[in-house]
C-alpha cells in the first residue's frame, strides 16, 4: 500500500433519495390492486355525498361533538366504540398479516392506493419507466417543462379533490361545495382542505416508498406477526438459481431479465429474500409470470409462498393445511369475540344517557309534614334522533317521590339539565345516606329507559 | 420585567435557549458526516467503523437527506418563533402576543357572537323576557352555572341562602329590583343584639316574641316579657315586624326563616347577628346576561304573561 495515500475518507450519513420509476405491470395481482383502488376510492369519494334522514349519512361533526354514522348518532360518551373499532381493526390486521403478510400494505393502504393513482397519471403524461428515466436526465427543455407542469397540475387536482372530500367528512360537504363555488370558504376550512391536499400530493407524488420505509411504524413491527407459515412474496431460489440467460441447461429458470426489480415500487430486488421494504404488492409476481409464459416455463418462480413451503417444496394444499395454527386461531378468536361484543353493545345501546348530580350545597332540608327533601340535577341526554317525553321516577326508598313536574321533553340529539326535588316521608329513610335510584323512561316507548344510582341524605 | 428585580433570569433563560438551539445545529452538522477507513481498493468501507462485542459492525445505511433537512427546518422554525413570540427571556416577541390578549380576543368574539342576542333581550321589558321560552332556557342554564352553588339547582335555597321561588323577598320582588340585586349584589347585616337587649333571658324572651309573630309555638309569658324589648329591633324590622325592603331587613311575621325557625336558631341570630353577602355579578356577567337571569328568577315565583289577578291566585297556592 502506498504510504502517501489517505487512509481515511469522510462519508455522508444522509443520502439523497434515489428516484424510483416503477415499470407498469399487468397481471392477476395488478388487477386485484386496481379493484381495491376502485372500491376504496368509490367509498371514500362517494360516502360524504350520501344523504339520509335529511342529513349527510356520514358526518363527523366535531363542532357539535356528534358523529353521524348512517342511522347511528355517536356522542363523546360513546368513544368506547371507537376504541372497540380500532381494536377490531388491529386484530384484523394481525390475522391478515399472520396469514398472508403485508397484503394491507400492498392492496388497500391509502399510501399504496394514492401512489398507484398518482403513478397512473405520471405514466399517462410522462410515459412508462424508460421514458421517465430519460425525462429525468434531460435538460429543462420546453417539452420537459410542459410535461412536468401538466403532471403536477393533474396531481394537484386529484390532491385538492381528496382534501376537499376529507374535510367533507367533518363539515357538511354540500355547504362546503357551495362555499368553494362562491369562493366563500372560511379560513379553517381553507387551511384543512389545503393541508390534506398537500399531504396527498406530497405523500403520493414525492414521498411514496419513503413513507413506508421511514415513516410507517407498521412496516417495522410486521415481523412480529410473521412466522414460517406466513405467505410472503418469495423468489424460489432452488428453481431459479443459478440465474442467467444461457439456455444450455446450466442455468436455473431465472433469466435475470431484472423486470422484477424494474416493477418494484420500493426499488428492491426480491431475489435477495424477504426485506423490510417489501410491501407485498406482488408486482414482481405479475412481471415474472409474464416472462415465464414467454420463455415457456411454469409460472410461480416468484410467488406468494411460505418459508416452510419453499424449504419443503409444498403444494397449495400443504400450505393451506398450515393456515390453522395457534397464532391465527388466537387472532381469529379474539377478533370474533371483539366483533361479537361490539355488535351486541351497539345493538343493545340505549340512546338515552343520565347523570345524577346531587346538589352539594345542602345535605337535605325538612319541609312541611316533617318530610325530607333532597335536590338533584339530572343531566339528561337524548342521543336518539327523535324527540320524546321522559318520565322521571325514583325508587329504592319507600314513599320517595319526585316533587313538581316529573315529565320533561327533550328534542332529538339534545341534552338538558333538569333540577329535581325528591321527598321522602318522615321515618321512611334512616338518618344519613340512603341508596336511591332514578329511572327515566320515554312515555311513548317503555323500552327506552335508563336507571342511575344516587344518594339520598337525611340530616341529623 | 417587573417580576424580577435583576436581569439575571432573563439572561439565564435566553442563554440556555440560544445555546440549546446552537447545540442542536452543531450536533446535526457533526453527525451528518463520519470518518471511515479506506479499504484496499481505496474505497471507503461500508461500515461506520464502530465495532461492538468483537465482531458486530455497524453498516452505513444512510438516512434520507430530507429527514435531516426537516431537522434543520425545525431550527429555522424555532428561531422564527422566538422572533415573533415571547420565549427568549423577557423579550416580548415582534407580534406582541400575550395569553391575556388571547383571552380578551376570545371574550370579544363571544361578545360579538352572543351580544346581539342579549342586546335584543335588553331592549325588552323583564316580564316580557320572562315569557320568552328561549330566554327562559338561557336563564335556566345561566342559573345552573352561576347561581345554583348557593341557591340550589331548584332555586329553593339553603340555610343562609334565600329561596327564590316563594315570592318572599328581602329587597323586593319587582323584576327591576331582582336585576339590581344580581347586578350590584347585596350586603345583609343583622347586628349582634345580645348586649343591647341585656341578659340571655332577654334574648330568649325576644326570640319567643318574634316566633309568636308568625304563629309559631311560643311561651306566652316570655312573649309578654319580650314584646317591650322588641323596640330595639323595630328600628330595622319596623314596629309591626314586617321588615323593610329598602334596607333588606326580614319580615318576621311569615314562616320564612333564612337561618331556621327553631327557638335556638332565632336566639343565636339575635345574640350574634348575621352577615350575608350576595356577590355582584354585573361586571362579571355583563348586563345582558343579568337581564335574562333576572327575568328567569322572577319567573320562578310568578307566572310570566299571566294577568296580575291570576298571579296572586297562583302565588296563594
Amino acid at each position: 500500500m502506498n504510504a502517501r495515500a489517505p487512509k481515511e475518507a469522510v462519508i455522508k450519513m444522509y443520502a439523497k433519495r434515489e428516484a424510483i420509476h416503477p415499470r407498469e405491470v399487468k397481471g392477476r395481482f395488478a388487477t386485484l390492486r386496481w379493484a381495491c383502488v376502485w372500491l376504496t376510492q368509490a367509498l371514500f369519494y362517494g360516502l360524504p355525498w350520501l344523504f339520509m334522514h335529511g342529513r349527510q349519512a356520514v358526518l363527523f361533526d366535531l363542532g357539535a361533538r356528534k358523529f353521524h354514522l348512517f342511522g347511528l348518532v355517536l356522542w363523546p360518551q360513546d368513544f368506547i366504540y371507537l376504541a372497540g373499532l380500532l381494536i377490531i381493526c388491529a386484530y384484523g390486521l394481525f390475522l391478515v398479516t399472520a396469514v398472508a403478510g403485508r397484503v394491507w400494505c400492498g392492496y388497500a393502504c391509502p399510501q399504496t392506493v394514492y401512489t398507484e393513482i398518482f403513478l397512473w397519471i405520471e405514466r399517462r403524461i410522462e410515459g412508462d419507466r424508460s421514458a421517465r428515466i430519460r425525462l429525468d436526465r434531460q435538460p429543462w427543455t420546453a417539452q420537459k417543462v410542459a410535461r412536468r407542469t401538466a403532471k403536477h397540475l393533474a396531481w394537484g387536482a386529484v390532491a385538492l379533490w381528496t382534501g376537499f372530500t376529507f374535510v367533507g367528512y367533518f363539515t357538511p360537504i354540500r355547504a362546503l361545495g357551495d362555499a368553494v363555488a362562491h369562493l366563500g370558504l372560511g379560513p379553517w376550512e381553507t387551511f384543512w382542505v389545503l393541508f390534506y391536499s398537500f399531504a396527498t400530493y406530497g405523500n403520493a407524488g414525492w414521498m411514496r416508498e419513503q413513507v413506508c420505509k421511514y415513516m410507517c411504524p407498521y412496516a417495522r413491527f410486521q415481523s412480529a406477526m410473521f412466522d414460517h407459515d406466513t405467505l410472503i412474496v418469495s423468489y424460489d431460489g432452488a428453481r431459479g438459481e443459478p440465474r442467467g440467460a444461457a439456455r444450455d441447461g446450466s442455468r436455473g429458470d431465472c433469466i435475470d431479465c431484472s423486470l422484477c426489480v424494474q416493477v418494484c415500487p420500493t426499488g428492491i430486488d426480491i431475489r435477495n429474500g424477504l426485506q423490510y421494504e417489501c410491501i407485498g404488492c406482488a408486482a414482481c409476481v405479475d412481471a415474472c409470470d409474464t416472462v415465464m409464459d414467454k420463455v415457456g416455463k411454469p409460472q410461480g418462480l416468484i410467488r406468494y409462498a411460505t418459508e416452510n413451503a419453499l424449504a419443503g417444496r409444498w403444494n397449495t394444499q400443504q400450505i393451506r393445511a398450515r393456515l390453522l395454527r395457534p397464532r391465527t386461531i388466537g387472532y381469529g378468536v379474539v377478533l370474533l369475540l371483539m366483533a361479537a361484543g361490539m355488535s351486541t353493545a351497539l345493538a343493545l345501546r340505549t340512546p338515552l344517557k343520565l347523570d345524577v348530580i346531587r346538589d352539594r350545597g345542602s345535605m337535605g332540608r325538612e319541609v312541611d309534614g316533617g318530610r325530607i327533601e333532597n335536590v338533584y340535577r339530572l343531566q339528561l341526554m337524548n342521543t336518539g334522533e327523535r324527540a320524546h317525553l321522559f318520565r322521571i321516577q325514583v325508587g329504592g326508598i319507600p314513599t320517595a317521590a319526585v316533587v313538581d313536574e316529573d315529565v320533561v321533553e327533550l328534542a332529538g340529539a339534545s341534552a338538558r339539565a333538569v333540577p329535581v326535588r325528591v321527598r321522602v316521608d318522615h321515618g321512611a329513610a334512616r338518618t344519613g345516606s340512603n341508596a336511591l335510584t332514578f329511572t327515566v323512561t320515554a312515555e311513548d316507548d317503555p323500552a327506552l329507559h335508563v336507571t342511575e344510582k344516587a344518594v339520598f341524605i337525611v340530616p341529623r | 420585567m417587573s417580576d424580577f428585580t435583576s436581569g439575571f433570569w432573563n439572561w439565564y433563560v435566553t442563554l440556555i435557549t440560544v445555546l440549546g438551539i446552537a447545540g442542536c445545529a452543531i450536533l446535526l452538522w457533526s453527525q451528518s458526516r463520519h470518518k471511515v477507513r479506506l479499504d484496499d481498493k481505496g474505497q471507503p468501507e461500508k461500515t461506520t467503523g464502530h465495532v461492538w462485542d468483537e465482531d458486530l459492525t455497524e453498516l452505513n445505511t444512510p438516512m434520507p437527506r430530507w429527514w435531516m433537512i426537516m431537522f434543520y427546518l425545525t431550527i429555522v422554525f424555532g428561531v422564527g418563533y422566538l422572533i415573533l413570540y415571547p420565549g427568549l427571556g423577557s423579550y416580548a416577541g415582534r407580534l406582541g402576543w400575550q395569553s391575556a390578549g388571547a383571552y380578551k380576543q376570545e371574550l370579544a368574539k363571544a361578545d360579538a357572537d352572543y351580544g346581539p342576542l342579549f342586546a335584543q333581550y335588553m331592549k325588552r321589558d323583564l316580564k316580557d323576557v320572562a315569557a320568552d321560552p328561549q330566554a327562559h332556557a338561557i336563564g335556566e342554564r345561566l342559573f345552573l352555572t352561576y347561581c345554583a352553588q348557593c341557591h340550589g339547582s331548584d332555586a329553593r335555597g339553603n340555610k343562609g341562602y334565600p329561596n327564590l321561588t316563594d315570592n318572599d323577598w328581602l329587597y323586593g320582588g319587582d323584576p327591576s329590583v331582582i336585576k339590581e340585586t344580581i347586578m350590584k349584589g347585596r350586603n345583609g347585616v343583622m347586628p349582634p343584639m345580645g348586649a343591647a337587649l341585656g341578659s340571655d333571658t332577654d334574648v330568649e324572651n325576644v326570640a319567643h316574641y318574634v316566633l309568636s309573630l308568625s304563629g309559631a309555638p311560643a311561651d306566652p309569658i316570655k312573649v309578654a316579657y319580650g314584646k317591650p324589648k322588641f323596640a330595639a329591633c323595630a328600628a330595622c324590622h319596623g314596629a309591626d315586624a314586617h321588615g323593610n325592603q329598602m334596607i333588606g331587613s326580614a319580615n318576621l311575621t311569615d314562616k320564612v326563616w333564612l337561618y331556621g325557625g327553631s327557638p335556638e336558631t332565632v336566639m343565636e341570630t339575635i345574640r350574634k347577628g348575621r352577615n350575608n353577602t350576595m356577590p355582584a355579578w354585573g361586571e362579571f356577567l355583563g348586563e345582558g346576561k343579568v337581564h335574562v337571569l333576572a327575568a328567569y328568577v322572577w319567573s320562578l315565583s310568578n307566572t310570566p304573561g299571566a294577568q296580575p289577578g291570576l298571579q296572586h291566585e297562583v302565588a296563594a297556592k
